[in-house]
């Protein structure tokens, strides 16, 4: 630590070099925090979910849709705490391009027993389950679309249509606005729930199946012997489920988006051999100017070691500094990023975990860039160095 | 009076990288075979041409900075390419799908087929319609057809992916007449047999004909492969009443017909509105699926472009370091030339030209590298059906262009500076420096 101003001084002893180098550093790592963020955005779905839920489907694809029957049958089994059901509306709010903006679930009442991640005031989820045709809506859904609580909101239903006016169309009262438990979560809030009983009674078809069941159970070690049990009920019929945990089954669906962790990967090793190779020509460049520095620095006492140490914290200094300070950006731009975006983009903010990891490259990448040029420091012959050989 | 100066470059700058990027290929020549006339007719251009020789042949001494330049460019220009040619591949897929003689009808306010659905009385309907192309049998060329998803492992991940499977009516191939079996033969109406397309065979798993696969309890067996060229590839086709009878499907989800014309499409459109029994619409297949890739693609476009941008400033800063460095290494050789009479823009654009060189060179190896990487790499997303679009990234001449062009942006950015700084320096300290 001593020696820190001594490797202040050196670092900047080129002004314009070192600033032009620490923003391509900064460039780098604000492009590895606002790309991190994403990906940990697609496995966020995946390590939030509880991990006490199990999510059981149609063996033969996620769209069909499976029998009411099974609800009684896997209630009453060993293990499971609490079965919530729910459906997939796939409908739109005014017009289609607002299809991704909010999505549409119809649910049964325990759902928001299941999922504890929807917080929603106490009086909001009384008048929700008190009007037939209630529904709420995400916070992010909300801002994003201007819906308040106490709008009466048409949806077009793209898949069903309602039986009561022959028509695609059906109206919602907006009776809650619930929100996220955590930031990372937000995606969650690009959504509207409405009533079971309401849309199970209107649609004009599939009346009495559900598209998917949720199952609570008493202690996540028990998840396999239940989904296996639950599996056990449909074995050989017609309508075979497939229970998984909500988090492989969440893994699975980011799975078929692409591979978003390989394309992270593959920019960020672009970037990262780049600036190696951009940084390591500045400290090259910078030691060779210095040559006759480090030798009267040998003369006067500092041994090999303390040479190689210097010159390598420089490097990391370096790196460091800039990295730190692109990071830092990165975790700024992106709420701000969010509040321009009004709802339609959700990134979630640089977590520990992506710090941790900048912070590993950019000690990595300052030895890197720093071990060649400290070696030719560190064997450095006082005399030639001094006569400028 | 120096932040005047300042101020007037950065403007420059800005007018410089918005033309180029407006720039097409013609007109960039047109320049260069300007510049080329201009150093070998005038005598600025001959002293411009010496300067710029000199400092090209000291390129081989400072080999490390200059491989800065070059190796920073051809990331940001590989990185751009790339992802851009995902965006364009996917498009291209997609549009390729369909054409403006076959028409898509669907229900109203369907976003995609597998949100619609068309009953058996309205398929009927629908094949009367006026507009719709007849055989040699006077039978309306149609196909009321059912989209479904089947769960099938994708191969380079393990797990289950949604794998969309098409039942077809026995008129589906003269529809889509670029839809040839490559290998084995078509499935038989009423048999449980399939046939899968050349991209989802590539990227799932058990799908080789020979292979059976289990739905709802029955086997079905895949007797052949299909090539069309588009995003058909992806799916499996089999018979619609057999799948929708393994599915428990009344009805179809969408009919496609073949029009006598482009035109008889309004035709029939007309007779829907006034057919009350038909809550319908109709259009064309490539209107249809050409939409289909519009907000994918958008979305791919914009991230690489401001992946590219902040890419390309780490990129512009590289340059600087490297060209203010060079300026600095030459700046008693650039003063003695100013001394004995050269003028400044020999010296500015030697700098510049020189910088732009090694750019165009990292731009050159950047979009090669994306060319051999990733032109025709297959991947497969999912699409607007909920389920996979298997398609080939398309690194296309139009996109090398563009990062040829964004590569000489960053050149001209980094260069610029260090250009005028050789040219202002006065000449009495650049000779005492050192």
């Amino acid at each position: 630590m001593k020696y820190l101003h001594l490797i202040w001084a050196a670092l900047f002893r080129r002004k314009t070099r070192t600033v032009f180098t620490l923003l391509s550093v900064l460039a780098a790592f604000l492009l590895f925090g606002m790309l991190d963020a994403v990906r940990s955005a697609f496995d966020a779905g995946s390590s939030a979910a509880g991990v006490n839920r199990l999510v059981v489907s149609s063996r033969v694809s996620i769209i069909q849709a499976l029998p009411q029957s099974l609800l009684p049958r896997i209630q009453t089994m060993s293990g499971v705490k609490d079965v919530a059901y729910a459906n997939w509306f796939g409908g739109y709010y005014q017009d289609k391009k607002n299809q991704q903006l909010m999505f549409q679930i119809a649910i049964n009442p325990s759902y928001l027993d299941v999922y504890p991640e929807f917080v929603l005031a106490p009086e909001q989820r009384k008048a929700f389950e008190s009007t037939r045709t209630g529904a709420i809506v995400g916070e992010a859904a909300a801002k994003a679309l201007g819906i308040k609580i106490g709008d009466k909101i048409p949806i077009t239903g793209a898949i069903f249509s309602n039986k009561s006016n022959n028509e695609t169309t059906w109206t919602f009262d907006v009776v809650g606005i619930f929100h996220a438990s955590e930031a990372k979560m937000r995606g969650l809030e690009n959504q509207l729930l409405f009533r079971w009983d309401y849309f199970d009674e209107g649609r004009a078809f599939g009346a009495g199946t559900i598209g998917w069941y949720v199952v609570r159970v008493s202690s996540p070690d028990q998840s396999e012997k239940v989904a296996a049990a639950i599996d056990a009920l449909s074995a050989n019929s017609d309508h075979e489920t497939k229970t998984q945990t909500e988090e492989a089954f969440n893994l699975a669906f980011v799975k078929q988006l692409g591979d978003i962790g390989l394309i992270v990967g593959a920019i960020m090793a672009a970037v990262f051999f780049t600036l190696i190779l951009l940084t390591g020509n500045t400290m090259a460049q910078a030691v060779r100017e210095r040559i006759p520095e480090l030798a009267v620095l040998k003369t006067i006492g500092f041994s090999n070691q303390s040479i190689l140490g210097l010159v390598l914290a420089e490097a990391v200094l370096l790196i460091v500094l800039g990295g730190v300070i692109g990071l830092g950006l990165a975790q700024l731009l992106l709420p701000a990023i969010n509040a321009a975006g009004g709802g339609r983009i959700n990134f979630p903010s640089i977590g520990l975990s992506t710090w941790g990891t900048g912070i590993g490259l950019m000690l990595f990448i300052g030895l890197v860039v720093g071990v060649l040029p400290a070696l030719r420091g560190m064997r450095l012959s006082i005399v030639d160095a001094l006569a400028g050989r | 009076m120096n932040f005047l100066i300042n101020f007037a470059t950065v403007i420059c700058i800005a007018i410089g990288v918005y033309v180029l990027a407006l720039l097409s290929w013609y007109v960039l020549l047109a320049l260069v075979v300007l510049l080329a006339l201009w150093m070998a007719l005038t005598r600025r251009g001959k002293q411009t041409w010496s300067v710029t020789k000199v400092g090209i042949a000291t390129i081989p001494q400072r080999l490390g900075s200059a491989s800065v330049i070059v190796v920073g460019i051809a990331g940001v220009v590989g990185v751009l390419v790339a992802l851009l040619a995902m965006g364009e591949g996917f498009k291209q897929t997609l549009s390729q799908t369909g054409d403006n003689v076959t028409a898509i009808v669907m229900r109203g306010g369907a976003t995609a087929e597998l949100s619609s659905g068309v009953s058996r009385d309205d398929a009927v309907l629908i094949a009367q319609l006026p507009g719709i192309m007849k055989d040699a049998q006077s039978k309306p060329i149609t196909s009321a057809e059912l989209v479904v998803v089947a769960n099938v492992p994708k191969k380079s991940s393990g797990t289950d992916a949604n794998v969309e499977l098409r039942g077809v009516g026995a008129q589906a191939f003269a529809l889509r007449p670029n839809v040839k079996i490559s290998a084995g033969r078509s499935f038989k109406p009423g048999l449980r047999e399939l046939i899968v397309g050349k991209g989802a065979l590539a990227q799932f798993a058990g799908l080789q004909p020979g292979a059976s696969m289990n739905l709802n309890n029955q086997q079905w067996d895949i007797v052949g492969i299909f090539e069309s060229g588009d995003s058909h590839e992806s799916e499996l086709w089999g018979d619609v009443e057999t799948i929708s009878a393994a599915y428990r499907r009344g009805g179809y989800q969408s009919v496609t017909v073949r029009l006598t014309s482009p035109d008889s499409l309004d035709q029939m459109k007309a007779a829907i509105v006034s057919d009350p029994r038909l809550k319908v619409e109709a259009k064309t297949t490539s209107d249809y699926y050409s939409a289909q890739s519009e907000g994918l693609t958008k979305v791919i476009t914009i991230i690489g472009i401001v992946i590219g941008t902040i890419m390309a400033i780490g990129a512009v800063f590289g340059a600087l370091n490297t060209m203010y460095a060079a300026v600095a290494m030459r700046a008693r050789e650039i003063a003695t030339l100013r001394a004995i009479g050269f003028r400044g823009v020999p010296v500015v654009v030697s700098v510049l030209l020189e910088t732009m060189l090694l750019a165009l060179a990292g731009g050159m190896l950047g979009g090669l590298i994306a060319w051999i990487i990733f032109n025709n790499y297959t991947v497969s997303t999912l699409g607007s059906n909920f389920s996979q679009v298997v398609f080939a990234f398309k690194v296309t001449p139009a996109l090398l262009w563009t990062g040829l062009k964004w590569a000489l942006a960053i050149g001209f950015v980094g260069g610029l500076f260090p250009a005028l700084r050789a040219a202002r320096v006065p000449v009495t300290t650049a000779l005492r420096e050192m």
